[in-house]
């Protein structure tokens, strides 16, 4: 998995502190024992998995104190296989670079967290959830909405031309004189917006391109009301995925 | 340790938060600064030869310090060796300023106490759980009990700097 094709030096990484990172006393976001899949057909080992932030990374056992490997899951989707293993996902990744890891579950209920998990494992999906609620919580702490501004005009009047078609949010509007609610920025955003400050969400998600796929798969599980949410366009290249509904 | 390398490497491409070139030293003792463009994408920071299109490496930043040394200069090092350190040199105290602030909020854990921060001023403040839009309020990783025990982390003051 580390060998490049063009006979470069493999990149660098600072492995001795992803390992400090997965055996560390950072929050778990998932744990358990999967089947994976070798390479090339060489059948599959059971080993010990821990979910943390978006990194999967896998034990030779639950005491192991090193991981032997880990799955970056920034920009995967992850769906149901039908496979010849019982409780079965893959982790894809868009432009065919690597192949999917295929890993298998012990129970059904094991699979659905770890599908769930996974999906939302990503920096991207965690980053929309907290710049959306840093949003809100202006939006109160300045009052009503109603007494909010109705248009922010430097960001609206500079929108980035959407490659990927529309995206429907209720809450998103065609013309910015349509946007009542839209709460106005917070004063602090700096680091995170190499542009200038953000104003929606469609922007967000091209921007950084997330993986709507895994959210859609989510949402089809019926977890979600996001209202509008049904028509979304993936940013990404890679084609569609279709899940399976158990 | 065996790693998706392809898929590090697509996420070098990716929009960055803050990219510069950047002096870059790394912890080995005698190692030379030299130019590095450096890049931020999500909780890594890839470093490249100015004029290349791959990146050498990648420092994934969680359990980092990222600490001032001399002025327009800073370091970053891990939690488990604190002693190794991997220098960056600016042009300016200002844009040396800037990385750090970046750097420290860059980090997964960093997100999810400003995420647990929000969705409890939100619910003192309205008393309905803002996740439950999203549809995630029962994730683990969103619950209070989920940050580290460690002493270090507190929810209110930690986040003093959000605002």
């Amino acid at each position: 998995m580390q060998g490049t094709s063009k006979g470069l030096a493999a990149m660098k990484l600072n492995e001795r502190s992803l390992a400090f990172y997965a055996t560390c006393d950072a929050p778990v976001d998932n744990a358990g024992f999967l089947h994976k899949r070798g390479g090339r057909g060489a059948g599959s080992h059971r080993r010990w998995f821990v979910l943390r932030g978006n990194m999967l990374f896998y034990f030779e056992s639950e005491a192991s104190r090193e991981p032997l490997g880990v799955i970056l899951l920034e920009g995967c989707t992850v769906e149901l296989v039908d496979a010849r293993e019982e409780f079965a996902f893959a982790v894809h990744f868009a432009g065919g670079r690597s192949r999917p890891y295929v890993l298998a579950a012990d129970s059904q209920e094991a699979l659905e967290g770890w599908v769930k998990a996974l999906s939302r494992a990503s920096f991207h999906y965690l980053r929309l959830v907290v710049r959306e609620l840093e949003q809100q919580l202006a939006a109160m702490r300045e009052g009503s909405p109603a007494n909010a501004l109705p248009v922010h005009p430097s960001p609206v009047s500079n929108p980035r031309p959407k490659e990927n078609g529309r995206a429907v949010w209720s809450a998103l509007p065609e013309e910015p004189t349509a946007a009542p609610k839209r709460p106005p920025l917070p004063p602090r955003r700096r680091a995170s917006a190499p542009n200038g400050p953000l104003v929606s969400f469609a922007q967000l998600h091209e921007r950084y391109g997330l993986e709507v796929q895994a959210l859609r798969s989510q949402w089809r599980g019926g977890q979600a009301d996001l209202a509008g949410l049904e028509v979304w366009h993936p940013s990404s290249s890679g084609g569609t995925h279709t899940q399976d509904q158990p | 340790m065996r790693y998706n390398e392809k898929e590090l490497q697509a996420l070098s491409r990716q929009p960055a938060e803050m990219a510069a070139e950047l002096g870059m030293r790394g912890p080995k003792k005698g190692s030379v600064a030299k130019r590095r463009l450096v890049k931020l994408v999500v909780n890594f920071l890839f470093y490249f030869r100015p004029d290349e299109a791959e990146p050498l490496g990648a420092l994934l930043l969680e359990r980092c310090r990222v600490a001032q040394e001399q002025p327009g200069g800073f370091s970053i090092s891990f939690l488990e060796d604190l002693s190794r350190k991997y220098h960056f040199e600016c042009c300016s105290q200002e844009q040396c300023q800037e990385w750090m602030d970046a750097l420290r909020r860059a980090s997964y854990e960093y997100m999810r106490r400003s995420l647990i921060f929000y969705r409890n001023e939100i619910r003192k403040m309205t008393g309905k759980d803002p996740l439950e839009q999203f549809g995630i309020s029962e994730e683990a990783r969103f619950q209070l009990n989920s940050l580290p025990r460690d002493g270090k982390t507190c929810v209110g003051s930690q986040l003093d700097l959000l605002d």
